[in-house]
């Protein structure tokens, strides 16, 4: 581990820390209003202020930081295994299997990466399973042409035909000789997956066109508090810091990516 | 052969954009053969027959897989037909956005290679240096910083605060300036990252001692053996920074109301718009292909030996 990554480790940790132990610390409800502290400051039942609704901007920061990361999380997940198997048959099987994956994964490179998540979401609008299911379709093909480009070299190495003329099955060559050179750069396909994830759902919601009010959500309590820059800056630096906090720590665990 | 590739790639591109519209059309509520009928004639001229003629054309009643053969067809003909929003037909709409999106798109690229990699080659030629660490550290955080949230910090700094610049609009050379910049210092943190790395690579190797060995200044040595060298890794970053590019004129188009086809996706994905939507992912992926094709067959002509 890298100082960076030891740093990016920290940031994510601090963050999720407060995503989970923030309602608790100071007990909330991220929906309540009290219409007369629209936009008033910090104070002891809400240390982060208000927003223009009057609502407590400490628990709908953590929540929207629950909301986010779930579904990065889940995403991931998702992506990473079906990458990793894909990835997997493509590098073993070789011939059509292949190339057609291959083609896929390159095609689906082509088309800018929101369109899968907002066609994703009118087919289930505004919710978690949607965001999932989008994040997840174009996420997987960082994880296959990682397997892919890893598991073609390994497969090939003396070390692999060795194990084979022993009579070792695909399971043992998986574990033994493919898992320890993927799993390195797992971390920094997934910590990137995760960032590339957030930035989408908060993006969409900044557009208006992801989660809905009054869901909190980062890119949509942005939108909503810009208007209100003037009178309470500190509305709209919440999100804003916390979602550049959030982003940076991916980004510093997933390591420098070389060119 | 790469060529055919890139020809494979691109039907293929069409194949999932047909997929997954199709998809979107057969989850939509309500009636499809209703809906194209009020494309066609209007939606004060539609009845019940006219729906039911439009079903019968159409094979709309028939198994799902005769309908997206159907579908299929007219995508294969480039028949995206009319928006179901403005009635006009799609091709029309999208070659009016490409347009403007193409104008976006050009300013930020050329932007972001006037920041990145002059910046990236000085710090490169002094690998540790202040210059070096100052620029890794404002390169991570712009990298970190999602387009949207760089373009909200520009909004409210430049044209909030300062009153420099119009927040949104289109037109006028000065309304370009946020959402290319925008674009631009994502893209140039990268391409300035590039370039020190390669820069670095270039003054620490052989040929770079030889050149200074035989009394070329740094600049000269640059000039004539170096920005060759530098402009392969460039070229094939500029190619993926595309991707990125592209993806971003989605987002930036939106928040800063510019007229151009992401601005059109968002909207037509919004208003469940499909034709529109087929038409918007269609270009945007084939000009992606087509793009990539073009820097694939520069990259011969700057490095001819063959290895890109």
């Amino acid at each position: 581990m890298t100082k960076g990554r030891i740093a990016g480790a920290a940031i994510v940790a601090l963050v999720l820390l407060f995503a989970l132990l923030g309602p608790i610390l100071v007990p909330g409800d991220p929906y309540a209003q009290s219409l007369a502290k629209a936009l008033s400051g910090p104070e002891a039942a809400a240390p982060f202020g208000y927003d223009h609704l009057g609502r407590s901007l400490w628990h709908r920061l953590a929540h929207a930081l629950r909301l986010s990361p779930l579904i990065a999380v889940a995403s991931v997940l998702t992506a990473g295994i079906a990458g990793l198997a894909l990835g997997g048959i493509a590098a073993s099987r070789g011939g059509w299997i292949d190339r057609g994956l291959t083609l896929l994964a390159d095609s689906l490179l082509a088309l800018p990466g929101l369109l899968m998540v907002l066609i994703a979401l009118s087919i289930a609008p505004a919710t978690a399973v949607g965001f999932w299911a989008g994040l997840s379709l174009i996420l997987w093909v960082e994880f296959f042409r990682l397997t892919r480009a890893t598991g073609r070299a390994v497969l090939g190495s003396p070390a692999v035909t060795a194990s084979r003329l022993l009579g070792f099955g695909p399971g043992y060559i998986l574990r033994r000789h493919l898992w320890p050179e993927i799993a390195p750069v797992l971390l920094t396909a997934a910590a990137f997956g995760a960032a590339t994830a957030i930035m989408g759902i908060a993006a969409l919601g900044f557009v208006s066109v992801g989660m809905r009010a009054p869901t909190p959500e980062l890119g949509l309590m942005m939108v909503e508090l810009l208007p209100y820059w003037r009178e309470a800056p500190h509305a709209l630096l919440t999100p804003v810091t916390a979602t550049f906090a959030l982003l940076l720590g991916l980004v510093l665990l997933a390591g420098g990516r070389q060119a | 052969m790469p060529l055919l590739s890139r020809a494979l790639q691109a039907v293929m591109v069409a194949l999932i954009v047909g997929v997954a519209t199709f998809l979107m059309m057969q989850s939509l509520p309500g009636d499809a053969a209703f809906r194209i009928a009020a494309g066609r004639y209007g939606y004060d001229n539609v009845n019940a027959g006219a729906a039911e003629a439009v079903r019968a054309e159409l094979g709309l009643d028939g198994p799902l897989l005769g309908q997206l053969l159907r579908w299929m067809g007219d995508l294969a003909r480039l028949d995206l037909g009319v928006s179901l929003i403005s009635g006009q037909p799609v091709w029309g709409e999208i070659a009016h956005q490409l347009g403007a999106s193409a104008e976006l798109a050009a300013a930020a690229l050329l932007l972001s290679l006037l920041i990145g990699p002059p910046l990236g080659i000085i710090a490169g030629l002094n690998p540790g240096g202040w210059f070096d660490r100052a620029l890794l550290v404002v390169s991570t955080a712009l990298k970190a910083a999602p387009q949207f949230l760089i373009g909200l910090a520009l909004i409210v700094i430049l044209a909030v605060e300062l009153r420099w610049l119009p927040a949104a609009g289109y037109g006028e050379p000065q309304h370009f300036v946020l959402p290319a910049l925008a674009l631009a210092l994502g893209l140039a943190a990268v391409s300035a990252r590039i370039a020190r790395n390669a820069a670095a690579e270039a003054a620490a190797s052989a040929w770079w001692r030889f050149s200074e060995g035989k009394g070329l200044s740094r600049n000269r040595t640059l000039m004539r053996h170096g920005l060759r060298n530098l402009a392969v890794p460039l070229l094939t970053c500029v190619g993926l920074q595309f991707v990125t590019l592209v993806e971003g004129v989605v987002v930036i188009e939106s928040i800063f109301g510019w007229p151009g086809i992401g601005h059109a996706l968002v909207h037509a994905v919004f208003s469940r718009d499909v034709p529109m939507v087929q038409g918007a992912a269609l270009t945007l992926g084939l000009s992606f292909v087509i793009v990539n094709a073009m820097i694939d067959l520069a990259l011969r002509r700057v490095d001819p030996r063959g290895a890109a």
